[in-house]
């Protein structure tokens, strides 16, 4: 199996006139992913990298059957356009576009809780199930299918990450960039619940950074719900307080979000987690061969 | 984007929320000024994107107007030192100057955006003109949370429910409940980052003044906010940062002597924290973002070398849609147009990286190779240590 997307997955690009959805459209086509329609305002009844287009995102599910969709819409668009995908009852939708203003995120959280549509990012590289497709501007050919499924909030330590297991034999399940925006909307517990469920996957790489109390969301669900290996690193641990460290999310405010502090509550929860980011691969390679890890039993209430 | 004292006054005024009078002074005799009109007995306030200013002599009161001009010179061009500012401190170059108000009793009003909610969350506490942090480590269950629904917003059972919390009543928690919602449209209309009152003082006749202002904004939705926009104050920013992001790079400076340009703002965090386990000091985070010109790593070049304390540059480059040998070609280019003088350990990792490493060894210019990260760490902290 893999998580959310795999080979028969329908996919549309909203967004796919423009440099950048024309670049990742061609992209993730090379490595094999059906991709259906594209969506741009206006440009509706042509046709664009031999994709059709539309006005609508309603309008090319009707006609396409698109399930998923990726978007790569310039940042003041941007959360409109995940609410037209929402409306249009996409199942997934990963949003690439990084700078979405917070307040509109809050806004399309709001609009995403009836559940029926699952977003990815703002603000991540996507998501790939190697061998199967590739939803994201990730760099395809790193990646292979194999036991390992990664999480993480950054993009280019997550091809580090891949590179390093790959390089081992250590192929993937599914990748998932959550994003590195405060306000995202797949959590780090949404995705290890799909991870825990997924038989195709045997260890799990969790990729944090500061900011936020994501990684101790994450911790204390595995102590008690995962029973499958999972390696950890948290990026940020020389940051200093008050600093956003390149993504909007990545900032230690009140004292609160550090590295270490993440460190400490994933150590107590059981997790495995790296000092250095050269070690990942070695790591996952032995968590494999150690197989289960132990779970704690759920406190009362 | 932060904001001065003064400036977060001047909009929460504009929504309706009472302000003592005070205008602000760029220099001794405007202060001069600004007292005698003021009625004379005032309060100086330097402004410095910092707390705890009135701890490092940041605040003063003066008697009449001849002595806050006296105290205006003082304080103008020092350097102030708060917990907040590090050992450096941070140089006076404004005062706000205030008529002085009567006290009965001081509060903590906030809004800011929870991460783990999603939402907007006001924040409220009886223990006024402490930092919320400081609240918080002490005494957790002395701060009221109140989160908003974004379709709903802050019901008025909401504000009345921080406000019997705070001990308010009669007449106060009417007012206090119209304060909390013009505070929060005032953190919602100019896409604030954080927007607290913090004291929020009860006058002896009842009337709420907010006595000392704070607010952030996110910097992402500065584009719809020209107004905003032009209160940033650059003296406030360290001149590399401010050079850095007119080239659209993410830089930070940090105290080291390792300089570091990577692409990636996970991978710049992760190549610093190596470089610390390897035992140096990152001088800086710099992330290039991923399409990484020429131009951008010449002007990142720059930049991390006006820093006089950088010994060695660490280049750490995932080239994953962008290709090793473009990037390589990339980096000699940038490098003959900046005179380095100090020693660069490249690490290149992706697409066609062995013609990367090829174009890089022909240059002809003095890279070290390094393969993978631990690799790249060592070599530098090692060529920097010998300098």
């Amino acid at each position: 199996m893999s998580i959310l997307v795999d080979q028969n997955t329908r996919v549309l690009i909203q967004g796919i006139t423009g440099r950048e959805g024309t670049f990742h459209a061609r992209g993730c086509r090379e490595y094999g992913t059906t991709i259906v329609a594209g969506v741009t305002p206006g440009r509706g009844g042509t046709v664009h990298e031999e994709v059709p287009v539309f006005d609508t995102v309603r309008q090319a599910v009707q006609k396409t059957g698109a399930e998923v969709s990726l978007i790569f819409v310039p940042p003041a668009s941007a959360a409109d356009a995940i609410l037209e995908a929402v409306d249009a009852g996409i199942r997934l939708a990963v949003c690439i576009t990084e700078g979405i203003p917070a307040s509109d995120m809050v806004t399309v959280r709001a609009a995403l809780r009836d559940g029926r549509t699952r977003l990815i990012g703002p603000n991540c590289p996507g998501i790939i199930s190697p061998g199967k497709c590739k939803i994201g501007i990730m760099p395809g050919y790193i990646h292979k299918p194999g036991p390992a499924g990664v999480l993480s909030r950054s993009g280019t330590l997550t091809y580090e990450a891949v590179a390093q297991l790959t390089r081992r034999g250590i192929g993937q399940s599914t990748c998932i960039g959550i994003g590195g925006d405060p306000i995202i909307g797949t959590t780090f517990v949404d995705a290890l619940r799909l991870f825990r469920d997924d038989e195709q996957t045997r260890v799990i790489v969790l990729i944090g950074e500061i900011g936020g109390g994501a990684e101790e969301e994450a911790a204390r669900w595995a102590a008690s719900d995962l029973k499958k290996p999972m390696v950890a690193f948290v990026a940020g641990q020389t940051a200093p307080p008050g600093r956003r460290m390149g993504h909007a999310g990545a900032i230690i405010s009140g004292g609160h979000g550090t590295a270490a502090e993440k460190i400490a509550v994933l150590q107590e929860c059981g997790v495995r987690v790296l000092q250095s980011p050269a070690e990942i691969g070695e790591a996952v390679e032995a968590a494999l061969k150690e197989g289960a890890r132990p779970v704690r039993a759920r406190e009362n209430g | 984007m932060k904001i001065h004292e003064y400036q977060a006054k001047q909009i929460l005024k504009r929504f309706g929320i009472e302000v003592p009078k005070g205008e602000v002074a760029f220099n001794p005799k405007d202060a001069l000024t600004i007292a005698s009109r003021l009625g004379g007995r005032t309060v100086l306030k330097a402004q410095i994107h910092a707390g705890g200013r009135g701890k490092g002599g940041g605040v003063k009161i003066a008697a009449d107007a001849d002595e806050a001009e006296r105290l205006a010179r003082q304080m103008i061009g020092m350097s102030l030192v708060t917990p907040q500012t590090g050992p450096q401190g941070k140089k006076v170059r404004r005062l706000l100057i205030e008529e002085p108000v009567d006290i009965s009793r001081e509060i903590y009003l906030g809004v800011t955006l929870d991460r783990d909610r999603s939402v907007p969350v006001m924040m409220a506490s009886a223990q006024g003109g402490m930092e919320i942090e400081e609240i918080a480590r002490r005494d957790p269950k002395a701060i009221q949370i109140e989160p908003v629904d974004p379709l709903i917003g802050l019901r008025p059972f909401q504000a009345r429910r921080i406000s019997y919390g705070l001990g308010l009543s009669g007449d106060l928690v009417a007012r206090a409940t119209r304060l909390m919602q013009a505070l929060l449209r005032a953190y919602q209309d100019t896409d604030a980052s954080l927007a607290e009152i913090n004291p929020l003082v009860v006058r002896a006749q009842g009337a709420l003044v907010a006595l000392d202002a704070k607010m952030a904004f996110d910097d992402n939705a500065l584009y719809r906010h020209p107004e905003i926009r032009e209160l940033r104050d650059p003296d406030e920013e360290d001149p590399l940062e401010v050079e850095a992001s007119a080239h659209g790079l993410n830089y930070v400076k940090l105290h080291g002597n390792i300089g570091c340009m990577v692409n990636g703002a996970g991978l710049a965090m992760a190549t610093m924290d190596i470089i610390k386990l390897v035992g140096g000091e990152p001088a800086n985070f710099l992330d290039v973002g991923g399409g990484a010109t020429s131009e951008q790593v010449a002007s990142a070049f720059r930049i991390l070398l006006a820093d006089p304390n950088v010994k060695g540059v660490l280049i750490n480059i995932f080239g994953g849609i962008l290709r090793g040998d473009v990037l390589a070609r990339g980096l000699v280019e940038a490098i003959r147009r900046v005179d380095v003088g100090v020693p660069v350990v490249v690490r290149l990792e992706g697409t066609n990286v062995e013609e990367g490493r090829q174009i890089l060894k022909e240059s002809g210019l003095d890279f070290t190779l390094a393969d993978g990260m631990l690799d790249a760490a060592r070599k530098v902290v090692a060529l920097a240590g010998r300098r």
